[in-house]
């Protein structure tokens, strides 16, 4: 019966998915997804490979229509009102989006010109300065390391400051730095208001960013609620005395240093 | 959105227009190999063709030579097509609050301007190696008009194989049946020479009026009903590529 009312409430969730379907031919991929994503915080969908989060976020971007189900964003139905849907959203794919043969700047004044922004060049300029980029703003995307990208392709789905931004997998195929810079800029989002919806198949990676976590599985959502929630889904923890070894990563990190700023190419 | 329509075709336009600057091999491969062929048929079989009339040979084969430019060149509209789906910049676009339709316009703009480009430098060899025409400047307009027509017609059937093809091989070999196209018609040769059935399939073809009315064009001839046959084709060829490059975008899209 929610679904007939009209999604005009101010701070109503900024996204709302009710009863989500999708097939593609015999293979059913989301089975009725049901969740909300509170305005301001940032949502992870987390499931292993295949499990239908990027099928999802195709759909809540206007990419993809559902088979039955319905979603809202910033309150605009989906299905209904796709153009209000994307004015209100950014969606940074799997794959880095950038156009390889133009310069870092020139895809962002690209982005800001499709955005009908009014100095598209300033714009370019801010977000270079705020993702470490202008150096390399001069340089063909296409030269960029994968971390470098992945800075450039968020900050591309930052133009024109929409309320809510779908991370699909951000931080696959990252080396550890770029991976905790995708992170920081993540965590700024949030801090700044925006709405953050992502997915992710790497359980540390909800761990560090989400406010809520939703446990994607075999085209339905298993779980759903904050980390404190999802950790007493298990029986209490039990003391126990091991030694603490320093994982690999921290090895890694504490050699090349964690917060060192990428070396251009 | 239609309202920025306009504005975000010329921004898409921009951005693949200048992908063809940072890599103007793309319109000197289209001009080579059109080249290479006026140089191999002037040069070589031209003495030995006899076209029927007194024109030399290079004003009887250049308006069929222009065609095998763009026919080689629309295939770089398809090639781009499919490399901005595949790197999902196309996803990108599709997300943001813009008019779809101009995502498909700027390539097809871009193929415009390149295969335009691609025909100047080839007629600016014909006249190097004796190409002379006295056409007036509306029959040079009516020439280009002709040529922009079937540039675009053609860059819509390259949309069509951009968007639906699995593979970047795919995605351009749509075009060289149409490369061969003119040499089956009255480009290169007059059809009367022809077996009855070849013939009558050259005479038929599209290829065979538009290269007539253009050869009309130059010769300072009148066109007669050729150039009607040719439009006929033309309107016909894009209205019907255009609608199922359409269909194939909104497939692409749900």
């Amino acid at each position: 019966m929610t679904t007939a009312q009209s999604q005009t409430a101010a701070r109503g969730p900024a996204i709302q998915v009710q009863g989500v379907q999708k097939s593609f031919g015999e293979l059913q991929v989301l089975r009725g997804v049901d969740f909300d994503v509170a305005a301001g915080s940032i949502f992870a969908l987390l499931g292993s490979n295949g499990a239908g989060k990027t099928t999802l976020v195709r759909i809540l971007s206007t990419l993809l229509k559902a088979d039955a189900g319905t979603a809202t964003v910033h309150g605009f139905d989906v299905a209904a009102k796709p153009g209000d849907v994307r004015e209100s959203i950014s969606l940074t794919g799997q794959f880095a989006a950038v156009d390889e043969i133009l310069t870092g700047r020139e895809n962002l004044v690209l982005v800001a010109r499709l955005r009908h922004l009014a100095d598209p060049g300033a714009v370019a300029d801010e977000l270079l300065a705020r993702f470490s980029l202008t150096e390399a703003g001069g340089r063909r995307a296409g030269t960029y390391s994968g971390g470098m990208r992945r800075r450039l392709d968020i900050a591309m789905s930052l133009i024109g400051d929409p309320p809510i931004i779908f991370l699909d997998e951000p931080t696959t195929g990252l080396d550890p730095q770029a991976r905790i810079e995708v992170w920081e800029t993540v965590k700024k989002l949030a801090q700044g208001g925006t709405t953050v919806l992502l997915t992710t198949q790497y359980l540390d990676e909800a761990e560090q960013l989400a406010d809520r976590i939703a446990i994607l599985h075999q085209g339905t959502i298993i779980q759903n609620g904050t980390l404190a929630e999802l950790k007493q889904l298990l029986p209490p923890a039990k003391v126990e005395y091991v030694e603490k070894q320093p994982s690999l990563e921290d090895v890694f990190l504490s050699l090349v240093g964690a917060t060192g700023t990428e070396k251009e190419s | 959105m239609t309202t920025h329509a306009i504005a975000d075709t010329r921004t898409l336009t921009g951005r693949s227009l200048r992908h063809i600057l940072r890599s103007p091999d793309t319109i000197i491969t289209t001009a080579v190999t059109p080249i290479a062929l006026m140089l191999i048929f002037v040069y070589v079989f031209g003495g030995a063709i006899n076209t029927g009339t007194d024109e030399s040979y290079i004003n009887y084969m250049l308006p069929g030579i222009l065609l095998i430019t763009v026919a080689s060149g629309i295939a770089y509209t398809a090639y781009r097509l499919f490399l901005d789906m595949q790197g999902g910049i196309f996803e990108r676009f599709q997300s943001m609050p813009i008019a779809r339709s101009s995502v498909l316009w700027g390539h097809v703009l871009t193929s415009l301007v390149s295969n335009l480009v691609s025909v100047a430098i080839v007629i600016a060899v014909a006249f190097v190696m004796g190409f002379r025409t006295g056409a007036s400047f509306g029959a040079w307009l009516a020439v280009a008009g002709i040529l922009a027509l079937f540039t675009l017609a053609l860059t819509w059937l390259a949309v069509i194989a951009g968007l639906s093809a699995k593979t970047v091989d795919g995605a351009s070999a749509f075009s060289y049946p149409l490369i061969f196209l003119p040499f089956i018609s009255s480009a290169f040769v007059p059809t009367d020479t022809m077996p009855a059935p070849v013939a009558w399939f050259a005479e038929n073809q599209p290829v065979t009026s538009i290269v007539n009315s253009i050869r009309a064009l130059f010769a300072e001839q009148p066109v007669g009903n050729d150039i009607w046959i040719a439009l006929a084709w033309l309107v016909g060829i894009f209205v019907v590529a255009y609608a199922f490059a359409v269909a194939a975008y909104r497939r692409r899209l749900s």
